[in-house]
């Protein structure tokens, strides 16, 4: 009679649990997907050189010039690989990595159809006494494809160097984007793994008349919540894991810091977020009206917490808003403890801080919380 | 015409000049009514006349604005816990997670009364589901749902169960087959019932009692033929109801 497995504590997890590992599509979005996207990213991001520009030249004859000869193709023709209407050019770096510059040559409106279409950044309007370069200033890609081609077309192959003596690579871990990147998806796993599966779940079965079945009995309700933050944070330990074991055989990420820190704060974020979602499901019974409750409390933090770059390119006037949003404490937290060596003393307030947003959220949405 | 109350409980439900509002509706509006142990009664009435009000009040998951409500002589601001160990209820919107199987979902519940393996074992047997013990609920047919949404309530061997609806959308075979197990519950047990039904067969063939509501109050009550009696001999309970209140009882 008093075994473990006949107590509604035990039973609840049990369920919850079983809930969450038999659906397939939670070990997808859960696991792989963020595994996906570590490595997609840090693939994309972490490659050496790679530096790709694709130009579309226009040729401009004026009337009086019977050369017929414009200043840019004429260098492209004389060095260059030509296919077809278009011409490569590799810049070779051993340090950089090698800038690939393809320029299309095509007529003055097509070639605003190829920018339109986002095949290329930059149109050259080519003649035989000047080049004009047209595209987006505020266009970082065009900006470094405008660069290349006119220091190719002032000072051809020599224009990029190679091996120069005064670039000094880095080697050192935790300086990588990578590395960057490992601790924001660390810190937006949580968010999400609570948010969805916790806050979605309660508001499923609240229209589902499951909770007030549930509360007809005799049913503790703190046992409830108790139980299902138990199968959520147990889940997310897994996943937190795989996908940290991921990137440490992978990309070789290391965490410089103390592990006891980085405990406490993935504890912290987890009792945050936790908190957050039974406030999110406190009341609503409608499914489309919880997603779109968890969308706006998720999609703001994803964009501005720097999960995937750095917030602080927004302005000055947001910054101390963002600083104190709790996906940014997690993800900045878990940075200096994975790249900058922190340790207890470093994050001690920010868990403090996490841990109290949860404890208040909780209370708050216990308050509110309605079970039918 | 309201009995007294006594300490030596006769009725096991006493529903005391009962009314309830929800801002600007009267959901009920002063109803009584008393509840033998063993006695079977149907709460038959169109959508909107308060049945559901009163069977969440009884079910203490609403409370009265004003009157009293006594199950086995005990309210529910101070027996919480006792009552809910009493009642054992059914919701026809209920469903529970698909993704546990039928067993699991019984031991779950039974977790919640401290009940082990063994009840749940003989909760099966006596619902016929034992079969599908390890499907999960989400492959179960309408009627085997609700034949464990039934066995959920027995778990308890509750006093009084409270069924909403219990057999919509099942054949009559199924029908049968759970009319039996409540019969059995009643000639066993003395559980005492209270059911909302949209098939007057099913009143008729279950209930010792019927009452209709409408529009908050209790338009009639008695034995089927008591109550067809009422206004002078009608052929259904349809039929009573237009000549009681001019509309259809289900719409």
């Amino acid at each position: 009679m008093n075994k473990i497995t006949n107590h509604q504590l035990y039973r609840l997890i049990a369920a919850h649990f079983a809930e969450i590992i038999r659906e397939p599509s939670v070990i997808f979005w859960g696991v792989v997907f963020p595994i996906l996207m570590a490595w997609g990213l840090g693939i994309a991001f972490t490659q050496k050189g790679g530096v790709t520009a694709k130009l579309a030249i226009v040729k401009m004859i004026d009337r009086k010039d019977q050369n017929h000869e414009t200043k840019l193709i004429s260098l492209l023709t004389a060095s260059s690989v030509r296919k077809d209407s278009s011409y490569s050019v590799v810049l070779k770096n051993e340090k950089l990595g090698d800038a690939n510059l393809t320029f299309i040559e095509t007529s003055w409106s097509n070639s605003y159809t190829l920018l339109k279409k986002g095949k290329v950044s930059v149109i050259i309007e080519d003649r035989a006494t000047e080049t004009r370069y047209h595209f987006d200033p505020a266009n970082a890609e065009a900006k470094a494809a405008y660069a290349l081609a006119s220091g190719f077309a002032a000072g051809g192959f020599s224009s990029y160097g190679n091996n120069q003596s005064e670039i000094e690579p880095f080697t050192l871990s935790g300086t990588r984007y990578i590395d960057f990147l490992i601790p924001g998806l660390l810190a937006m796993g949580i968010m999400m793994a609570c948010c969805w599966g916790i806050s979605y779940t309660i508001i499923d079965r609240r229209s589902k008349k499951l909770l007030r079945r549930m509360v007809a009995t005799p049913m503790k309700k703190s046992n409830f919540l108790l139980a299902l933050i138990t199968a959520r944070f147990t889940m997310n330990v897994a996943e937190a894991l795989l996908l940290f074991l991921f990137a440490w055989l992978y990309f070789g990420t290391k965490v410089q810091g103390s592990w006891p820190a980085l405990i406490v704060l993935f504890i912290a974020g987890n009792i945050a977020f936790s908190g957050i979602s039974i406030l999110i499901s406190s009341h609503t019974a409608n499914p489309e009206v919880g997603n779109g409750l968890i969308n706006a409390i998720v999609t703001p933090m994803m964009v501005v917490s720097g999960v995937f770059f750095s917030y602080h390119n927004f302005p000055e006037w947001a910054l101390p808003v963002i600083q104190y949003l709790p996906l940014t404490m997690i993800t900045d937290s878990f940075r200096s403890i994975f790249n900058e060596g922190a340790g207890l003393l470093d994050v001690w307030r920010e868990a403090l801080v996490l841990t109290t947003i949860g404890a208040v959220s909780f209370v708050i949405g216990m308050k509110l919380f309605k079970w039918y | 015409m309201i009995p007294q109350r006594m300490t030596d409980f006769e009725y096991i439900v006493e529903v005391r000049q009962v009314r309830k509002s929800f801002k600007e509706v009267r959901a009920v509006k002063g109803v009584s009514l008393m509840i033998r142990p063993g006695e079977f009664l149907a709460l038959l009435g169109p959508n909107g006349a308060g049945k559901t009000t009163l069977v969440e009040m009884i079910e203490g998951i609403q409370h009265p604005d004003e009157g009293e409500i006594y199950i086995a002589g005990k309210q529910w601001k101070n027996h919480q816990h006792e009552l809910h160990q009493m009642i054992g209820l059914s919701l026809q919107e209920t469903r529970f997670m698909d993704k546990l199987t039928a067993y699991e979902t019984m031991r779950l519940f039974a977790s919640f009364y401290k009940l082990n393996a063994p009840r749940v074992d003989e909760v099966f047997q006596l619902i016929g589901l034992e079969e599908k013990k390890k499907a999960y609920v989400d492959n179960l047919s309408g009627g085997q749902r609700q034949r464990l949404a039934l066995g959920v309530a027995l778990l308890n061997k509750p006093k009084i169960l409270l069924l909403d609806e219990p057999t919509t959308g099942l054949d009559p075979n199924a029908r049968r087959e759970i009319w039996n197990i409540l019969l059995d519950l009643k000639r066993e047990h003395n559980t005492s019932l209270i059911l909302t039904s949209h098939y007057m067969e099913e009143a008729e063939y279950l209930c010792d009692r019927i009452v209709i509501m409408d529009q908050g109050n209790i338009l009639g009550e008695g034995t089927l033929q008591e109550i067809l009696a009422l206004g002078g001999g009608h052929r259904s309970l349809d039929e009573l109801f237009i000549s009681l209140t001019g509309r259809h009882l289900y719409e």
